[in-house]
């Protein structure tokens, strides 16, 4: 079956095809319409699952928290301050091993007010132990959601996830979006079961406290469950590619980097327009490629390292920028090569920052000052692009 | 030579018109509310240069952004802590909180109690319009029983908040609630709120036509004031759990509560601190802070090189 879906629509059909069985949610602009289709999904009886009109964010991750806790399979949407509300709860989602999925619409921070796409809402989630898959598209987001489940829930990982798509480009915005078979996503995708649950014929204490001589020890395994989400993200990739024919390659995603010496890197939409331009660029002769950064927790350090081995220059374009230094993709790319042997010249690109639309032109001005690195090496670290005034 | 200033409102003075057209839409309340709130301003002389609006998020919430005076447009749910920040730092400021049922309610629930159990000198204006407008109509803590939003689309299972008697009850010092159709009374309320020496709270009810009316039997605008003109039912002083809104049934408006007013929040601050500190009244100290911050502010010109030596 094919509709025709806003990436909002795309990702309430995700969480209806993953069988969700308790939602809560608050609303917050450019969210809010998938939890309004999810309520309508509830009311008429398309989805068997129990909505929580919350008055808060921070209490709709209190909610999907406690409801996972008793074994079911949670979902709740949000966007910008929203997630900021709930960061205290995003922390306890992760230490507490509760594989929720949330579909997080990227939006701009205030002061001053802005509700359009940018990164820094779910980068400053970095160090949550959040999963953080970024998408480009509406099929994108259904499919990520039915994925990030199953990576979620692996007995290894058990660690929640954020299917992330950009404010209006994609969530206000229709695609053709391929719906997925019931059947087969069961399949796929079996009902949640935890090793651990509230059980009264069980008891157990939840949210214990744990002196210094252990703490750590509870740190280590969540790092650990970091590491086998990187494994786990493969394998699922390639198993819903086998099912369902749409491979997404991991947690990266390369196009034309074959004998590239320039290499630009990515993430959300911007990446869909990146490839037009590297088409263009390429067919002028230039070696140019693109690496789309899918999954950025856990990082893929080795697709890194990898590429670091064969090109001259990295240019990563963030849609954020964490201060004090630069960008947060740039700052890990680097940190993932530096003790290798490899030394391309990377350079950190500042673009689209509160919504300001990353055009063809724009990109192409940019990639083409990464090729002038390639010929004359790196002027600076960090450049603003399209900014009024200059930098 | 005169000069004639044509087209003058009489509330100009009080409004930022280069940023009109407002957003509201047509046959909101919240202008309505708005002008008695500027109008009870201006009966009562209150000085705009001395007057900060404070407000969070929601179509409520833009009035800071066009009111001609100091004003804040805080996060979801934060103004009255912003509110109580600022009278706290500058207690010969008035505050207002004006802001929307889901923002003070709902998110930031928490806050509106506390400040009123502290007794907080500064003024709240809550509309309350029965759901969140800006985001496009989604279930609120005001949406009556069986009433139909995005979120409830086949009707409302939650009992909604009685706003104006949970504030009473939670040591207010003047409470009342009135409609956007009450305006000469709304705006002699809001008088006697902004007067008032304390926590003080004016709930009023206002249609939205494009949310909550045309989902809810009230499509056109006058169709909800028709109900408000029908079910409001005016009284004062009453017991404030009586103040419970039922869907096609009667509830009060009026005065709640105009208690016999007491210390404020910022008197007994004062009463503590002025035993450690040798000024003589909270006059003093604020002259004090300012005159400081003038130094201050010399001081870095001529470290700028921008100032006169």
């Amino acid at each position: 079956m094919r509709l025709t879906l806003t990436g909002n629509q795309a990702n309430a059909w995700g969480v209806k095809l993953s069988r969700v069985q308790v939602v809560a949610a608050y609303p917050i602009t450019p969210q809010t319409t998938i939890v309004e289709e999810l309520a309508e999904f509830a009311a008429n009886g398309q989805l068997d699952t129990q909505y929580i009109k919350v008055e808060s964010e921070h209490s709709a991750m209190a909610a999907c928290i406690a409801a996972e806790n008793t074994g079911v399979r949670t979902y709740t949407a949000s966007s910008s301050h929203g997630i900021a509300l709930m960061h205290e709860m995003l922390h306890w989602a992760v230490g507490a091993r509760l594989p929720i999925v949330m579909g997080a619409v990227n939006r701009a921070i205030g002061p001053p007010w802005n509700i359009w796409a940018d990164h820094t809402d779910t980068i400053s989630q970095r160090d949550t132990g959040w999963m953080q898959f970024y998408v480009e598209s509406n099929q994108e987001v259904l499919d990520t959601i039915i994925q990030a489940y199953k990576v979620a829930e692996s007995r290894d990982v058990l660690l929640p996830a954020m299917a992330i798509e950009d404010a209006f480009i994609l969530s206000h915005t229709v695609e053709r979006v391929e719906i997925p078979d019931q059947e087969l996503v069961d399949e796929f995708l079996p009902p949640y079961n935890p090793p651990d649950y509230l059980n009264v014929d069980d008891p157990k204490g939840f949210g214990s406290l744990v002196m210094p001589d252990w703490y750590m020890e509870f740190r280590y395994i969540i790092a650990r469950a970091q590491e086998a989400a990187r494994k786990r993200i493969r394998e699922v990739t390639k198993e819903y590619a086998e099912i369902f024919g749409r491979d997404y390659h991991g947690l990266v995603e390369e196009y034309r980097t074959e004998d590239a010496d320039v290499v630009m890197v990515g993430a959300g939409t911007m990446v869909s327009t990146a490839r037009d331009v590297i088409d263009k660029l390429r067919s002028e002769g230039h070696k140019i490629g693109l690496l789309k950064i899918r999954v950025f927790r856990p990082f893929p350090y080795e697709e890194f390292q990898d590429i670091a081995k064969r090109v001259d220059v990295i240019g990563v374009m963030d849609r954020s920028f964490t201060f004090g230094y630069g960008g947060a993709m740039f700052s890990e790319v680097k940190g993932a090569i530096y003790n290798t042997d490899a030394r391309p010249k990377i350079k950190n690109y500042l673009i689209g920052i509160g919504g300001r639309d990353v055009t063809p032109k724009m990109l192409e001005d940019t990639f083409r000052n990464a090729l002038r690195v390639k010929d004359h090496g790196l002027d600076r670290e960090m450049m603003w692009v399209d900014l009024k005034g200059g930098e | 030579m005169s000069v004639v200033q044509a087209n003058m409102h009489p509330l100009d003075n009080y409004l930022r018109t280069e940023r009109l057209p407002h957003v509201w839409c047509s046959g909101c309340g919240i202008g309505t509310v708005l002008g008695a709130y500027l109008r009870a301003m201006k009966n009562i002389g209150m000085d705009p240069e001395k007057t900060i609006m404070v407000s969070g998020i929601g179509c409520t919430g833009r009035a800071a952004g066009y009111v001609k005076m100091d004003s804040f447009h805080t996060t979801h749910g934060r103004p009255i802590p912003f509110a109580v920040g600022i009278k706290a730092a500058r207690p010969d400021l008035n505050v207002t909180v004006f802001s929307g049922d889901g923002d003070l309610f709902a998110i930031g629930g928490n806050h509106i109690i506390h400040a009123a159990r502290r007794n907080a000198d500064i003024t709240v204006i809550t509309i309350n319009n029965f759901i969140y407008g800006m985001t496009g109509g989604q279930l609120a803590p005001t949406t009556p029983e069986t009433g139909i939003t995005t979120t409830s689309p086949y009707g409302n299972v939650e009992s909604p908040f009685n706003l104006a008697g949970l504030v009473a009850v939670s040591g207010a010092s003047y409470v009342a609630r009135w409609t956007s159709l009450h305006v000469r009374r709304l705006e002699k309320s809001i008088e006697k709120a902004l007067k008032k020496r304390g926590f003080s709270f004016v709930e009023v009810l206002s249609p939205c036509p494009t949310a909550y009316g045309r989902r809810n039997r009230m499509r056109d605008p006058v169709d909800m004031l028709k109900y408000f003109q029908e079910h409001a039912v005016v009284k004062h002083h009453i017991n404030p759990l009586e103040g419970v809104i039922e869907p096609d049934k009667d509830f009060i408006v009026g005065e709640f509560l105009d208690a016999e007013e007491e210390p404020t929040f910022e008197d007994k601050l004062w009463e503590m601190t002025k035993k450690e500190f040798l000024y003589t009244s909270q006059a003093e100290r604020t002259a004090w802070i300012l005159e400081h911050r003038r130094h201050l502010e010399t001081l870095s010109k001529i470290i700028s090189g921008r100032g006169e030596r």
